[in-house]
């Protein structure tokens, strides 16, 4: 607590918030500040510019959970000065944590006795738990190379080209090589045969994705389980599969139960699932399950006397709070198995009534599957006018922030829109949102062809610059300046409806 | 939002009417193992979860701990407001992105590194000080390697040099990143990373010397400076360009507030990087730690990556991705709320209160102090005569009267050396510095009423049994039937005080 001076001369505390003179001194962006300011105005301040932020439930672009029920809100702020990593001082939490891993492994059919608790981690993220997994395949791949005498220093992966970043920093962080099932036209997830085609010695393991992030597809798991386990009966390498399940992870056992894809499959070693996505909890959880305690190296494991006791971890970071492993648990016992499946049929429900009002406009090609992360990913049946990132642009005025983005090698030339549903995309935003829609493509469709600049940015960080120009007359050139106009007092009506709306 | 179904059954009805106590959630066994099958009321869910929570600690009395435990109220509405805020959509959230950008300028300028006004530095907010080391770890490995593939050496043994003092993490960097540690071991009496013997140890293959500001065990600063100098002559010697890193998770936000003219950042040469934990003495919740570089140069361009995740460019070197947002603006917030003037405010609030602690310690006259006065406010103490008694106990009898404090052995070769280490936080007064002090006397006095117990309870931090065996003190049968009426009498006394 700071200790407070008396204020001589102008009582300066005495200023309403907006009357100091803190509103008018210039932000420090560089350099601390020497002196202290108020509460009330430090708050201000920093609220205020807040407000241009997009609105997290309007950011559409996102799979983490934006809401929650106000008595999870309750657990965190009594949580949020708990530093989760002190085990011994913080026992009930740290129990909270066990249970919540004993929960997943068993939604996820882990082979485990009544009883038994199963081997796994809260991590930040799903990031964390990937890097977790990765790290564990290689010592143990590492490990079974060194006994048996064969070199063990190019260990590499394989994934399909569509695996969220994390797999890359994994590979090249920790020195292993990415290699990626390319993909193509209308097939935008890892295909198992060409994946277990590319399998060599030096796997360490195959990474199927279920609920990929570009189009919200389930890879076929058992499949590349089948094909794997023959070519490791001829081979003798045990290659084994690990499963990103960040998205799906949560979906699939409720909405489809009968989809073989996690421990039921021999192969399956490791799991991992974004507590934060549609384990519904808010920004800043994963969980990371392994098979039995044989797939986790006992080397990797610390046991530290970090503040007293005997602390077993096996984690990246290690202080951090303790209030989304609370909240993780409070889903789960607040929901039940009964409650996840009712928040996700509704999703699915909503997902069906925003794909067919897009389908209704007849203007848009659906590009993401009816199974899966409820997701609508959809392109422009014609994209010579206008493309999907103009389209998104002037949804943003709206206030939706819906992102387009190109498909990864090699399918560049895909250009896709995908709007998320999460639980907290009613019906109701569904349906204007497709009316919204039609509004932006009544307008795009107004204007003239004009020189359109967009430059996509394609995962390997080149920028593809793709200009069209078109010779206009004068007559051309006047109606583009009154469109100008028009979008101008169009937006601002907007705007003002904005006030009034969402927000 | 769950759609709720109309409740036609009848004695589903009359459990909604309950009142939280009333309703049979809370007879029905906890799910340890397996999800429940069906929905609870939130209420039901809330009071069960928050009930069990009462037996965790009290994080405020936790005085093991350097991690921030109280702030503003203010600062808890902006948390509160930002939670469901995805820190990595930096295309989303700009204002946020742009505050992190902020506190890392004005931590690198803190650290007075060498860049101009308006210009921006290199660094990145991260989840702690583990992540943090780590990606300082990763830029200096990979620097060494493309130096020495430039020069057409082996490049397979990295290695880094510390004291055995350091904090776990940098062990974890060593195991996970497959890099040699090489630890200069402690001495007794000197129980930070010897400058002299750290630069002995230095070869080819090291990709850097980490030194500590403010070391978990004592909080003692260790001397950067005297290790840039001879750091600086070696490299000359040899060529090998070797950089330092300062492990400054708890002294980077005291050091330039209490010792200004301390120097051991960017004033010096061969420091690369740098790292605070936000949340220890940066006075903010768990969950916040940032690395700053000290130029671009420093920071390989390779480990950057340029992704394009949900429709723009965004440029990312975290190990983590999806995080929440909330300590980065706390760690605003506090930066602009509290100013230089404020820091050092509190800095000076704790240090005396930890001088007021370590002089109520030394008036018992039982104990030694292992701190020094200059380093992180912290009093790490150990008994003058641990023949009948150890530390352990004292601590495990100061449980009893609320407060947490932690008892360990050092690391080697100073393993027979146990310490108690009270940590002074800003939120820790000197109303309950004196209380401490007093709760101190009297475990102590009870303490010597009771006989040596047979075994001691023993954590270590290297898992190594260390085999200290108390004597058995013959007891006759009168001395065990006073061991019995003490017992009572205690109980009777009421020893239970309710500092929760």
């Amino acid at each position: 607590m700071v200790l407070s001076e008396t204020a001589t001369g102008t009582d300066v505390s005495v200023h309403s918030t907006f009357a100091s003179r803190y509103v008018r001194a210039s932000l420090p962006r560089f350099r601390m500040p020497e002196n202290s300011i108020p509460k009330e105005a430090a708050y201000q301040i920093i609220n205020d510019e807040l407000m241009l932020d997009g609105n997290p439930r309007l950011n559409l672009a996102s799979f983490v959970t934006t809401w929650m029920e106000p008595e999870c809100d309750k657990l965190i702020m009594a949580a949020i000065n708990k530093n989760y990593v002190d085990m011994d001082e913080y026992p009930v939490t740290t129990e909270l944590q066990n249970r919540c891993v004993n929960m997943i492994a068993h939604l996820f059919n882990a082979p485990l006795e009544d009883g038994e608790p199963a081997v796994g981690v809260g991590t930040v993220g799903s990031s964390e738990a990937i890097m977790l997994a990765g790290l564990a395949f290689k010592r143990k791949w590492q490990n079974r190379r060194k006994e048996q005498g064969l070199p063990f220093d190019k260990p590499n992966i394989v994934t399909g080209a569509n695996v969220q970043v994390c797999w890359e920093k994994f590979a090249r962080y920790f020195e292993v090589e990415l290699k990626e099932v390319k993909l193509r036209d209308d097939y935008y997830v890892m295909d198992p045969e060409l994946a277990v085609e590319m399998v060599d010695e030096n796997t360490i393991c195959v990474a199927a994705i279920l609920g990929s992030t570009l189009n919200g597809e389930f890879e076929d798991v058992k499949r590349l389980n089948d094909l794997l386990e023959q070519k490791n009966k001829e081979t003798g390498w045990e290659t084994p599969i690990h499963v990103d399940a960040a998205s799906g992870g949560f979906i699939a056992p409720f909405l489809y139960p009968d989809l073989v894809w996690d421990f039921r499959l021999p192969l399956v070693k490791s799991i991992n699932v974004s507590g934060h996505k549609y384990g519904l909890v808010y920004a800043g959880i994963g969980w990371s399950i392994w098979r039995s305690k044989e797939d986790l190296p006992e080397e990797l494991i610390f046991h530290i006397n970090y503040l007293g006791a005997d602390q077993p971890t096996f984690t990246l970071n290690f202080s951090k709070g303790s209030s989304q492993v609370i909240a993780q648990y409070y889903q789960l016992i607040r929901l039940g198995y009964e409650g996840y499946k009712n928040v996700m049929e509704n999703c699915r429900d909503n997902m069906l009534v925003l794909k067919e009002g897009l389908e209704k406009t007849d203007r848009f090609k659906i590009v993401s599957k009816d199974n899966g992360v409820p997701l609508v990913a959809f392109t422009l049946k014609d994209s010579s006018h206008f493309n999907e990132f103009q389209v998104s642009d002037f949804l943003r005025r709206f206030g939706w922030i819906v992102p387009a983005y190109t498909m990864p090698p090699d399918a560049q030339h895909v250009t896709v829109l995908r709007v998320v549903i999460r639980e907290d995309f009613s019906r109701t935003l569904a349906e204007r949102l497709v009316l919204d829609v039609q509004k932006v493509l009544h307008e795009l469709e107004l204007l003239p062809a004009r020189v359109v600049s967009n430059t996509t940015v394609t995962p390997n960080g080149e920028v593809v610059d793709n200009n069209v120009k078109v010779k206009k007359s004068e007559l051309e050139t006047q109606r583009e300046i009154t469109m100008v106009w028009k979008k101008f007092v169009m937006e601002r009506r907007k705007m003002n409806e904005k006030m009034n709306g969402v927000c | 939002m769950v759609i709720t179904s109309a409740v036609t059954d009848p004695e589903e009805q009359t459990q909604s009417l309950h009142s939280t106590f009333a309703s049979r959630y809370v007879r029905d066994p906890i799910p340890r193992f397996k999800m429940p099958e069906k929905c609870i009321p939130k209420d039901a869910a809330y009071q069960i979860i928050n009930d069990e929570l009462m037996l965790d600690g009290t994080p405020r009395l936790n005085l093991a701990s350097f991690v921030t435990t109280w702030m503003e109220p203010e600062c808890d509405k902006l948390i509160m407001a930002s939670l469901n805020k995805n820190y990595v959509d930096m295309d989303e959230y700009p204002v946020t992105t742009e505050l992190q950008n902020r506190c890392v300028n004005m931590i690198a300028h803190l650290y007075h590194a060498p860049i101009g006004d308006d210009e921006a530095a290199v660094g990145v907010g991260t989840v702690g000080s583990s992540e943090a080391i780590m990606l300082a770890g990763l830029a200096f490995k990979r620097k060494w390697q493309a130096k020495r593939k430039a020069e057409g050496k082996p490049y397979d043994k990295p290695n880094i040099v510390t004291g055995a003092n350091v904090q776990v993490c940098w062990e974890k960097f060593a195991r996970y990143f497959e890099v040699e540690l090489k630890e200069v071991k402690l001495t007794e009496g000197y129980y930070v990373m010897d400058p002299v013997k750290a630069v002995e140890m230095v070869d080819e293959n090291t990709i850097c010397v980490a030194a500590i500001l403010g070391s978990t065990l004592t909080g003692e600063f260790e001397d950067v400076k005297l290790l840039n100098e001879l750091l600086t002559k070696k490299n000359k010697e040899t060529g090998w360009n070797t950089p330092i890193h300062v492990d400054a998770a708890s002294g980077g936000f005291i050091a330039p507030f209490l010792y200004p003219c301390l120097e051991w950042d960017f004033r010096l040469p061969l420091v690369k990087s740098i790292n605070v934990s936000g949340h220890k003495y940066g006075l903010v919740y768990p969950g916040v730690g940032w690395v700053v570089w000290r130029s671009k140069d420093d920071l390989p361009e390779e480990l950057v990556f340029h992704i394009n995740y949900l429709g723009s460019d965004q440029p990312t070197f975290t190990l983590n991705f999806s995080k929440g947002s909330s300590q980065i603006i706390a760690q605003y917030y506090q930066f602009i709320r509290l100013g230089t003037e404020g820091y050092k405010n509190i800095m000076e609030n704790c240090r005396e209160n930890a001088r007021i602690l370590r002089e109520g310690i030394e008036r018992t006259g039982r104990f030694n102090i292992i701190s020094k006065d200059v380093g992180v406010p912290l009093v790490a103490f150990s008994l003058k005569d641990s023949s009948q008694h150890t530390v352990f106990e004292v601590s495990d009898h100061l449980r009893k009267f609320g407060w947490i404090v932690p008892a360990y052995t050092m690391p080697p070769d100073a393993q027979h050396i146990a310490v108690l280490r009270v940590v002074i936080r800003e939120d820790f007064s000197r109303g309950l510095a004196e209380r401490l002090v007093s709760d101190i006397v009297k475990v102590v006095d009870l303490l010597d009423t009771l006989p040596s117990p047979l075994s001691t309870k023993k954590a270590h931090v290297v898992a190594v049994a260390n085999n200290e065996t108390s004597e058995k003190a013959k007891k006759s049968a009168l001395e065990t039937q006073k061991e019995i009426a003490l017992y009572w009498k205690r109980l009777v006394d009421g020893k239970r005080v309710g500092a929760c």
